[in-house]
């Protein structure tokens, strides 16, 4: 018999869905189609990753009690994981996939007996059972903090907000001096070059985020962790490979093994991934194994095989034990309550935390955002970046307006359609109100407030005239207005001119005064929240127009 | 002490025989070939250690501007039509496209494009507008028609809602993007407008068409035809209203448009210039063309806001400079309304 041809396959479906993953991220991006006209929406069914991912839609049902839109899709993952086991983390998972690739890379620290050892059944991959236990727990007390580690929010996160950005500046760089060149050959190549990136992987803009190197470099140290361990993240940390390894248990396929066949000789733990001892002699971990098929395609002996309805010994329990088991309970039951027990949500709410449009207030937030970075990559004014400690310890990387870096787009919702959670619930630029159906609603989606620096304000402070603030101010009729007044120079010439105020009624926080201000490090025009729709209980006025 | 001699001579004894003189001359030749090399390298770069100052902008005064002719009017007002026969009466009360536009020319059109709004909100240049125009640019014989401008909200949302971007695709006309990265430093010979970043399409230009609309603006009343050069320029534009009238009479001074057409088909009568209520929006189904960029900006401040030019400074400075004529009752004006 031919050795099998299963590793083949499963090395086409991986770089398949590394490529489909990878094309929905760059294409979660404002690309209006040519020759359209009216409002813009995305085309390519960027969510979908996070639809698929039942970690996503069990954390959301356990914060929420419902489930958003579109994740009742992980059910085409979850159901045929508990028949089959896996095999969406051998198969599917791009984050796998690079694990896999990078952990195949020869190394100094996994060679022959090292390699075959380390690939063997270790205690300490029942970690990610308990990063799954206190997530889940989390969750119950409404917070979706379990995003931190879902590997495709990592994924996103990394790449749409570290690394791709990254490599944008990098084909930038490489492509200027062919730009400019004096050779017309070179400047021509360049030129196409660009266009053809442009209109593929290229962003319209260099995109800027906050973090983004701390954020890329992480992840470059879990894949640099997987040249040391195969798979370490996936073995140690990974949320849903626990999940999906829980559910597996009562599935129909497993590894069979011949003893009689089988001379030990070890090899079916060279390639293994998952580390589940497919080796003869020990049981086989069955929540363990991503359904490679590494060793079905190693032995030499053919002596093992993925069979339905076996009857052999294995283990398929995660093998937590009590202590564990509660440490994950505890640990998820202990984190929700300190975090909210220090400042941040609810009391002391950061002033600059201005969330994206269509948000729900602030403890609903979080107990859906999973801090995916979606609505960052896809926001056109790269206006939405992860939080440090703005929204608390429990916000992290949770999405904020720096309207310094850019403002709101009046008539954009995009951020609203990607969101895969309703964190930031869907929304119409209609519902929005600002540009779209002026009128037609009773109010518009506010993000907070604008406020005056009069000590930094031209017209204010340096008799200068200015109100490039009024100008951008996207409402009709415009929350700044302006009023004349004499003024006196510093030669002593008196000067008409005229000075902005806010009218708090009008404004909706979108930041586009703060963005065109010319004092540009420190505008003299800010936005915060107080005053953001989303929040009844932080408002300013009685009653609002 | 014996003992290491000993080991001394036996090394000695290890050791290959010395280099012949021929391999010695070789060795040395390569480490002075490398030693040269690295001494004339650092001599160079020592003498270009320059504190790094920006290249010498271009004066690059663009005047497109078209001969006067007897025969027909320095501006023309027409009314009672929709975009495109406002449009086609306009040119032909010029004298039609061709007087504009020759063969083989590289034009550059200039509408609004800076908001993202839609064309019944009044803030961007009617789609339609500019679409005839292009269309008429192809019958004069242009060879390139580009379409752009530097808009101030997102450029893609901008040309998109504007339904520029699809009219002027639909006409055949090629459509930039401001990208970043297509700007040129250049000097641009005003009293306070000195360098700038100038996008560069419209530096390579054979002819520039200004398109233009009427709207609202809350520093000086109105923004008009000159104020459209704005979108020209890159870099931090957000100081210009410190002095707006001047630096709208430098750019007037530095952009002089092949012709002007004024969209009015529909104006932003207030909360210009960006709008967003229909409410603000008047349709005036007019067109206000001519070859004089400062008539034009009078007659329609006045025919629309009831501006005269002394609220208006910017005009008799311009005016001053030689950009044309504020009083536009003394210029040959041709009337016309359709149907």
């Amino acid at each position: 018999m031919a050795p099998s041809r299963l590793p083949m396959w499963r090395r086409i479906s991986q770089i398949f869905f590394l490529v489909l993953f990878l094309a929905l991220l760059i294409f979660t991006s404002l690309r209006p189609s040519a020759g359209a006209t009216g409002d813009i929406h995305l085309r390519a069914p960027v969510r979908l990753f996070f639809e698929w991912d039942p970690l996503v839609a069990l954390a959301n049902a356990l914060a929420s009690h419902a489930l958003y839109r579109g994740l009742l899709w992980s059910l085409v993952i979850l159901l045929p994981t508990l028949f089959l086991g896996r095999f969406f983390c051998g198969w599917i998972c791009p984050m796998g996939t690079l694990q896999h690739f990078v952990g195949s890379r020869p190394s100094e620290a996994k060679r022959g007996k090292q390699r075959i050892e380390s690939n063997r059944y270790k205690r300490w991959q029942t970690g990610k059972y308990v990063v799954l236990l206190a997530g889940l727990v989390a969750a119950c007390f409404g917070s979706a903090a379990i995003g931190w580690l879902d590997p495709f929010s990592l994924l996103v996160r990394s790449f749409g907000l570290g690394l791709l950005p990254a490599f944008n500046f990098a084909v930038r760089s490489l492509l200027a001096p062919l730009e400019h060149s004096h050779v017309a050959a070179l400047k021509a190549t360049g030129e196409t070059l660009h266009t053809v990136l442009q209109y593929t992987v290229l962003d319209f803009r260099q995109p800027h985020f906050a973090q983004g190197l701390v954020l890329g470099l992480l992840f470059l140290a879990i894949l640099a962790a997987s040249l040391r361990v195969t798979r370490l993240w996936c073995r140690a940390i990974c949320p849903l490979g626990a999940l999906l390894g829980a559910v597996s248990r009562w599935s129909i396929l497993g590894l069979h093994k011949d003893p009689a066949t089988c001379n030990n000789c070890n090899r079916c733990l060279l390639h293994c991934q998952g580390g589940d001892d497919p080796i003869g002699g020990v049981p086989w971990r069955k929540p363990e194994c991503l359904m490679c098929m590494n060793c079905v395609g190693s032995c030499p002996h053919e002596s093992l095989q993925f069979k339905f309805f076996r009857n052999e010994k294995e283990v398929v329990s995660p093998d937590l034990g009590r202590r564990r088991t509660l440490t994950g309970l505890a640990a998820g039951a202990a984190v929700v309550p300190l975090m909210r027990a220090n400042t941040g949500l609810g009391k002391s709410r950061h002033e600059r935390l201005l969330r994206p449009p269509g948000a729900l207030d602030e403890s609903d937030f979080l107990s859906r955002c999973i801090r995916c970075g979606e609505c960052m990559k896809v926001c056109p004014n790269t206006a939405l970046h992860p939080t440090f400690e703005e929204a608390g310890i429990e916000g992290l990387w949770s999405p904020t307006l720096v309207p310094r870096i850019g403002y709101c787009e009046p008539s954009c919702v995009l951020c609203s359609e990607v969101c895969p959670t309703g964190a930031i619930w869907q929304i119409t630029p209609k519902d929005k109100g600002w540009v779209v159906g002026v009128g037609q609603q009773a109010q518009p989606i506010r993000l907070g407030t604008a406020f005056y620096d009069r000590g930094r304000c031209l017209p204010w402070a340096m008799a200068t005239d200015c109100i490039v603030c009024e100008e951008w101010c996207p409402v009709s009729p415009k929350a700044i207005y302006v009023q004349e007044a004499q003024v006196v120079d510093s030669a002593g010439n008196i000067k008409t001119l005229k000075q902005p105020r806010i009218d708090p009624s009008r404004c909706v926080g979108c930041g586009a005064c703060e963005y065109a201000c010319p004092l540009q490090e420190r505008p003299a025009v800010y936005v915060t929240s107080i005053g953001e729709s989303r929040s009844p209980a932080s408002q300013i006025l009685l009653n609002r127009k | 002490m014996a003992g290491e001699t000993e080991k001394q001579t036996g090394a000695n004894q290890a050791q290959p025989p010395a280099l012949t003189r021929r391999e010695a001359m070789l060795q040395l030749l390569r480490l002075g070939g490398v030693a040269a090399g690295a001494g004339g390298a650092a001599l160079w770069l020592s003498e270009h250690s320059f504190r790094p100052v920006p290249a010498h902008a271009e004066q690059a005064r663009r005047d497109h501007r078209t001969a006067t002719d007897p025969q027909f009017p320095h501006l023309v007002v027409v009314q009672g039509g929709e975009p495109r026969a406002l449009v086609q009466r306009a040119l032909q009360d010029l004298g039609g496209m061709r007087r504009f536009v020759g063969h083989q020319d590289v034009v550059v059109i200039k509408p609004n494009i800076a908001w993202d709004r839609t064309p019944e909100q009044a803030a961007n240049t009617n789609p339609e507008v500019v679409a005839e125009v292009i269309r008429q640019c192809w019958g004069a014989g242009a060879k390139r028609v580009i379409v752009t401008d530097v808009s101030c909200n997102e450029p893609r949302r901008c040309f998109h809602r504007s339904g520029i971007e699809a009219a002027a695709r639909a006409e055949g006309a090629e459509v930039i993007l401001p990208d970043p990265e297509l700007y040129r430093e250049v000097d641009l010979g005003g009293v306070v407008l000195k360098t700038w970043p100038v996008f560069i399409p419209f530096l390579e230009a054979d002819k520039v068409i200004n398109l233009p609309i009427a709207k609202h603006h809350s520093l000086i009343g109105a923004t008009l035809g000159m104020k459209n050069w704005y979108g020209i320029l890159g870099g931090q534009r957000n100081r210009l209203h410190q002095s707006i009238h001047q630096s709208l009479v430098d750019l007037a001074g530095f952009m002089l448009p092949t012709v002007t057409l004024m969209d009015c088909y529909r104006i932003l009568l207030r909360n210009g210039p960006t709008g967003g209520s229909l409410e603000d929006v008047a349709t005036k189904k007019t067109m206000v063309a001519g070859t004089d960029p400062v008539a034009l900006d009078a007659y329609v401040a006045k025919a629309w806001w009831n501006l005269d030019p002394e609220h208006l400074p910017y005009l008799g400075m311009a005016a001053a400079r030689g950009l044309g004529i504020v009083d536009y009752d003394k210029l040959p004006v041709k009337f016309s309304q359709l149907s």
